[in-house]
Parts: C-alpha cells; structure tokens; sequence
C-alpha cells in the first residue's frame, strides 16, 4: 500500500502494518475530535515515525495515488482540521 | 474511517472532478499537463519570494547588532553628561533592538526549513510531471478512447494527489513569508523613523540630536566663557561690539 506523508513525498508498505497503522491512526483521530493539540502532536510524530520506519520511499518518477495521506509533522491541528473539514482547500 | 483514508479520499475527490470537466479523456491529459506546468511555474515563483524574503531578514539581521552597539554609546554618552533620561531611552531601544535580534533569527531559520521544504517538493513535483508527460504519450498514441480512460484516471490521480501536496506546502511557505514581510516592514519602519538608527549612520534618531545639541551648547557655553575672559571686567558689552568707529554718533549728523 502507499502512503503520503504530506510535504515528504509517498512510501511504500506492506500490507501487514495496516493493523498497527490503524490503531495509531485511531489515536490520532480521537486527539484531532476532541481539539487535543498536544495529544494530537504526540499521536501524529508516533504515527509518522512508523510510517517511515516501516515504509520504503516510492520512487519520484512513480505517478500512483495513495491509499492513506498523513499530515506532515510540522502540521498544526487546525491545520488538519481545515482540510478535514473543507476539500476545497486543497489546491492544485 | 481513519483520518489518514479520509484525507487520501478528499484529495481523490479532486482528481475526479478533474477527470470529469472533459468527454474525451486523452484531452484531461492535456489539461492536466497545462496545469502541471502552471504549477510548476508557481512553486519556482515561491521559492524565490522566500529567498528574497529570507535575504531582507538576513539584511536587518546585520544592521541590528550595529544599531545596538550605537545605542550602547549613546546610553555611556547620554550618562556622562548627566542626562539619565536619553541613557534610559537609549538602554530600552537596546534592549528592543536585541529582542527584534533574536525573533529575526528564529524567523530566518523557519524560512531556510520552508525553502529547503519547496525545494525539495518542486523536484519531486518535476519529476513526477515528466512522468507524467511520458504517460501521456504513451496513452494518446498507443489507445482508443475508451481504453484510455482507466490509464488516464491513474496518471492524472497521481499527479493531481503531488499537486495538491505541493500546493498546501506553497500556501505555507507563502503565509510565513507574509508574516515575515510585515515584521521587516516593521523593522525598516523604526530604522526609517530614526527610532533605531541606520547603521550606515545615514540618519540621526532624536537621541543622537540631542547628545549633539548638548555638546553644541556646551561648546557655545565654552567659547562665551572664553570671550569673558578676554574681555575687560565691567565694560558693557555694546562697547565691545560697537567698538569700531572712532567718532560718536552725534558727529554724523
């Protein structure tokens, strides 16, 4: 599978850290509801330090969309938020 | 569902509508493309506002330590001559000359990250369009309509998905960027108003003035004393200054 890690670029992962990325996810999400910043903080520099512990950086040139994108680690909640809240946000 | 899947959906969501705007999907290719390219442009434009933003940071980062030390003498100054108001003056802008100082740093340095940030996004983003670009005409020559409308949804997807990316880090940059700006603005402002002099010593602030004053009236003072002493004890001053003329007036007329 492939994640976006937002302002990083996209990795590859196997199939089998799904389940763990779930439940940090799950974390993450919890924290982001109830307007936790540092909860928040804490659950995203966790998830995203997996995600590149576990993951292999996909290949500039490779043109794939990804099945999970995560906020980059300088993100604020408000931040992710916005996007959550709003597609039309994204530029592009 | 998971936030990571809900983001990954709500940047697809986009795409889509990208795909939807053409009937024949080899002519989104195209447009696709165009739009790349603009993006492209964009990001190149951002990267250099930050440098510029980032050289003018860098500018009022070596005039300040400058205005400080001045400010430091005219404090020692201002004190000497019995002045504690133009001493304390002059200490309080010191000390905000340094606090500005340290704030500057912090922001150059949060710049340098963003630039290094785009930098790296604008590769990855070039990249990927010339990929995209090789797809491209892979499909446009190699498939009929209907058979490219499944390569055209993966390319453009993939792309637009690196596009949006590269936008939000370009919105980024570009938010810090003006918040900087409108901090040196500030900055240029007091070293323009003369509150913090220029240290090309261009300008003169109000203390500096007045330091000059002082030291002017007291050479005035000096040199009266000096025409005192020259002068003989008791005589009238008018004597002194109408000296010249050997007869009275009343001779004249």
């Amino acid at each position: 599978m492939i994640v976006r890690i937002l302002g990083e670029g996209q990795l590859e992962l196997a199939e089998e850290h799904l389940p763990e990325l779930n439940e940090l996810d799950t974390e993450l999400a919890k924290a982001v509801n109830a307007g936790d910043e540092p909860g928040f903080e804490r659950e995203l520099t966790r998830l995203l330090d997996r995600v590149r512990a576990l993951g292999s950086p996909v290949p500039d040139e490779h043109l794939t969309a990804s099945d999970l994108i995560l906020p980059g680690p300088d993100s604020s909640l408000a931040e992710v938020s916005a996007l959550l809240s709003e597609d039309g946000l994204i530029p592009g | 569902m998971s936030l990571s899947k809900r983001l990954a959906l709500i940047f697809r969501a986009k795409a889509s509508r990208a795909l939807d705007r053409a009937e024949d999907p080899r002519e989104t290719l195209d447009y696709s493309y165009q739009k790349q390219m603009e993006m492209v442009q964009q990001v190149r434009r951002g990267l250099a506002d930050v440098a510029t933003s980032r050289k003018r940071v860098e500018l009022q980062k070596h005039q300040l330590p400058a205005t400080a030390d001045k400010l430091e003498q005219q404090a020692a100054a201002g004190w000497g001559a019995g002045r504690e108001d133009l001493a304390r003056e002059a200490l309080t802008r010191r000390s905000a000359a340094q606090q500005q100082l340290a704030d500057l740093t912090t922001q150059e340095a949060d710049l340098q990250a963003q630039q290094d940030k785009l930098t790296a996004a604008l590769q990855r983003l070039q990249a990927k369009v010339e990929a995209f670009r090789t797809r491209k005409e892979t499909i446009k020559a190699n498939y009929s309509a209907a058979e490219a409308e499944t390569r055209v949804g993966e390319a453009v997807s993939g792309i637009s998905e690196e596009m949006g990316d590269v936008g939000l880090a370009m919105q980024r940059a570009e938010d810090k960027t003006a918040q900087l700006q409108a901090r040196a603005g500030a900055i240029d402002d007091l070293l323009a108003s003369g509150a913090l002099e220029d240290a090309t010593g261009s300008t003169k602030d109000d203390i500096q003035v007045e330091l000059e004053r002082m030291s002017s009236t007291s050479d005035v003072e000096a040199e009266l004393s000096r025409l005192k002493t020259a002068l003989p004890a008791g005589s009238p001053p008018q004597d002194a200054l109408t000296a010249g003329p050997a007869q009275p007036q009343e001779a004249k007329s």
